[in-house]
């Protein structure tokens, strides 16, 4: 293995996870999937629209555009995260608690009771991976991960991202799977750290850590288009 | 002919948005925060914001400022600074009444509402507990199609629209740029407010180039001057966010006495006025 970051590693897993978006939205405080679909566009030439970029090949308007397109079909790819994810893929960007006043109050849904449903790829990623972010059930659906059968929804959650490992996720069954753990974890941890049940096959292979090339893309175009929406990670991550 | 008041200041502005005002705030980025800052030196009160479609420090500081009574938003964050505290404790506190929404739900409202229509039909949302918490919206049968329910949201009628532009011309007309959703809110809205970077002689609707990215006079109603008014935000393709401005804030915000310092000093002293 070579010596790559733990952020670099997230970021090389989901741009693996990308191979085929043709179109890649990003929402706001997402570095590293923003990371990620820069990384897809350097190896795919996937388009990349960034809420908040203000380079022109990048930008949005963050809005009607971005939706409109979504509704479209127009938008192959895009992130979501949650303070809680559950299970069932449903995510809770909204607070703890009893609504309305809860215990704890977050930012709130942004786009993802729709997006969630109009983008055929959703990649749900989260920077911490334990029994307080990944629980058996959320306190406040934001966005929910399956719908009913006569629910129009082309799009819904594909994978999700953590420090430790990457699950893809089951529309159908409405669950998990364990696709692969991050080298240096084990599945006795993810299991101690995860709140929900998920499957996992029998053997289950390390994360692919990012090849020389992939990482001096990360290092290199990546890190220096990443740092016009999120100035404060390029410093901290690649000293841009 | 209703023309648009021209206002000498940004304090002026303020005084002419009456407490209780629904009041319309697009994301931060090119906001009136000079204008939101009279809000809070003329104690405004009962507010209610709709946020177009999410919102940072501008309704941080409303909401910290005690000016508003409803917040309608698809969130509220510092962004790259941190989260909104004053929000999120005036929320948990019940000091505000929130009213969660998703980003296309609200443009939808306003565009329902710029076209005189009482709803809009939208996707997405069905399952969701932003749906189940809000009485105003509805699932009805797609009466098109069979076995097809879709969520409808009603029109968003703000009482006034309260934006900051780069340009304002002395007919009434502005010139908005890139950010067309000002245009949006300006439509819906019963009137707009505008604060502007600079106010020009010559009649923006006469320039083909600003024309194609203008609000012109019918919709505007009051327009008052404010370079750097969007400060510490970014105004696009002016300057850019101060992060030393912005870092200040997200410490102090949230704290009690350290957000009542951060607006002695920021919002009453005079010499911020002059920034």
């Amino acid at each position: 293995m070579n010596n790559c970051r733990p952020e670099e590693l997230m970021i090389s897993a989901i741009g693996d996870l990308l191979e085929d978006a043709a179109h890649i939205a990003v929402g706001v405080l997402s570095p590293i999937p923003g990371s990620a679909a820069l990384l897809a566009r350097a190896r795919n030439g996937a388009r990349v629209s960034i809420i908040g970029s203000t380079v022109p090949e990048f930008r949005t308007d963050g809005g009607i555009d971005l939706f409109d397109a979504a509704g479209q079909g127009r938008v192959d790819a895009f992130f979501l995260s949650g303070g809680q994810i559950d299970g069932a893929a449903n995510i809770n960007l909204t607070g703890i608690g009893t609504y309305p006043e809860l215990d704890i109050r977050w930012s709130g849904a942004f786009g993802s009771a729709y997006l969630y449903f109009q983008v055929p790829k959703v990649i749900l990623f989260r920077d911490e991976h334990s029994r307080r972010t990944l629980v058996k059930k959320v306190d406040f659906i934001s966005a929910p991960g399956v719908s009913k059968k006569n629910v129009y929804r082309p799009g819904g959650p594909y994978a999700l991202v953590t420090p430790l490992c990457v699950m893809m996720f089951d529309r159908i069954a409405g669950r998990f799977t364990l696709k692969s753990i991050h080298p240096g974890h084990s599945l006795e941890e993810i299991r101690d750290q995860t709140g929900f049940d998920f499957d996992c096959p029998n053997d289950v292979p390390d994360t692919a850590t990012p090849d020389k090339d992939t990482l001096s893309l990360i290092r290199g175009d990546v890190a220096r288009a990443i740092a016009n929406p999120y100035p404060a990670f390029a410093a901290k991550m690649f000293g841009i | 002919m209703p023309e648009t008041n021209f206002f000498t200041d940004v304090d002026a502005l303020a005084a002419a948005i009456p407490d209780g005002t629904k009041l319309a705030i697009f994301k931060d980025s090119g906001v009136p925060m000079a204008a939101a800052k009279a809000l809070v030196r003329r104690q405004a009160k009962g507010l209610h914001l709709v946020t177009i479609p999410t919102a940072g420090m501008i309704v941080d500081m409303l909401i910290g400022a005690g000016c508003v009574d409803i917040v309608e938003t698809s969130g509220v964050s510092l962004g790259e600074f941190g989260p909104a505290r004053e929000f999120a404790n005036a929320v948990k506190a019940g000091k505000v009444k929130i009213m969660d929404s998703t980003c296309p739900a609200i443009y939808s409202g306003l565009q329902a509402a710029e076209k005189g229509v009482p709803f809009m039909p939208m996707r997405g949302l069905i399952g969701s507990d932003i749906l189940k918490n809000r009485d105003d919206y509805a699932v009805i049968d797609n009466p098109l199609a069979k076995d097809d329910p879709i969520v409808v949201v009603p029109a968003i009628r703000p009482d006034i629209a309260l934006i900051h532009v780069a340009l304002a011309d002395r007919f009434g007309n502005l010139w908005i740029g890139r950010q067309t959703e000002l245009k949006v809110m300006a439509h819906a809205a019963k009137g707009t407010f505008a604060t502007a970077e600079k106010i020009i002689d010559t009649n923006i609707m006469e320039d083909e180039r600003l024309a194609s990215a203008s609000i012109p006079s019918l919709y505007v109603n009051g327009i008052a001057p404010a370079p750097r008014g969007a400060w510490p935000l970014e105004m696009p393709g002016q300057y850019d966010v101060d992060r030393d401005e912005m870092e200040n804030y997200a410490k102090l915000s949230g704290s009690g006495d350290g957000f009542q310092t951060w607006i002695t000093d920021r919002v009453f002293a005079k010499s911020v006025a002059a920034e």
